[in-house]
């Protein structure tokens, strides 16, 4: 797995926007959760405390996307 | 805008008079992982998915109208000249009091179709990780049908069609890995 892949997984993008249309342009973007940038998972990753891990869903900081945009990433 | 063309995609022959398979091919007519399905899955998905995917969203949902249009030539030239007596015998005599010989939006099991069976989640990869499985559902359905005739005639169509499906698959595929990429990050070669 690449490292610090969790680090941006959102993904901005621009929509044709008309002078006819009827309101101000507003960015858009989608998010790529990790899963999509692992085939497979490798062993031996870098692994939250236990409490944390209860806590965020994962084991792993590879794995964890934080949700919404902005929220806290990686270890404490 | 759409430009009609008035032919198939693919020819249309059918060898055999077997109104039964006329039932089964309903499934990819208005079935949950038909023609209809597809088509109008992909061409709704459009509006809301990112820039670089929509020229494919409209590609593939025109051509699953074509598609479409190859089911009902064989359903319609399966039927037109069965006997209320031969619908019975197909197991389409539900069909035949409903419908005649009309063709209608149901699965092989006379459920119609539901808007229901499509999503438009907003979410670009949940977006297109259903267009994904739909496509190999599609193609699984084919494989289930050409199982179930003996006319190599509809078969060459129906292998044709299924062919399709793998490679719409891989399209949708395709997209989902061109949106992964970070679009504004200068790529060193």
């Amino acid at each position: 797995m690449e490292k610090g892949q969790n680090v941006d997984q959102w993904r901005e993008w621009d929509a044709y926007y008309s002078p006819f249309d009827p309101c101000s342009p507003r960015q858009k973007y989608y998010l790529i959760p990790p899963d999509q940038m692992t085939t497979f998972q490798s062993a031996g990753l870098k692994q939250y405390s236990p409490h944390e891990a209860l806590k965020r869903g994962t084991l792993w900081p590879d794995l964890y996307s934080p949700y919404p945009r902005g929220a806290k990433e990686g270890t404490r | 805008m759409w430009i009609y063309e008035k032919k198939l995609q693919y020819p249309v022959r059918v060898g055999k008079c077997d109104p039964r398979l006329a039932r089964l091919l309903i499934e990819q007519y208005g079935g949950a992982d038909g023609e209809l399905s597809a088509a109008l899955r992909y061409l709704n998905q459009r509006y809301s998915i990112p820039d670089r995917v929509i020229g494919l969203l409209t590609d593939i949902g025109t051509e699953e109208f074509a598609h479409l249009e190859m089911i009902a030539t064989m359903v319609y030239k399966l039927t037109k000249d069965a006997s209320p007596e031969q619908m019975k015998a197909a197991g389409l005599a539900d069909h035949y009091v409903n419908h005649d010989r009309a063709l209608y939006y149901h699965d092989a099991a006379g459920v119609p179709w539901t808007s229901a069976y499509i999503q438009a989640k907003g979410d670009p990869i949940a977006d297109l990780y259903e267009d994904i499985a739909a496509e190999e559902k599609a193609r699984a359905t084919y494989q289930w049908i050409i199982d179930n005739t003996d006319d190599p005639d509809i078969m060459d169509a129906l292998k044709f069609l299924r062919e399709r499906e793998i490679v719409h698959a891989l399209r949708f595929r395709e997209a989902v890995e061109l949106l992964k990429e970070h679009r504004e990050q200068k790529k060193v070669f």
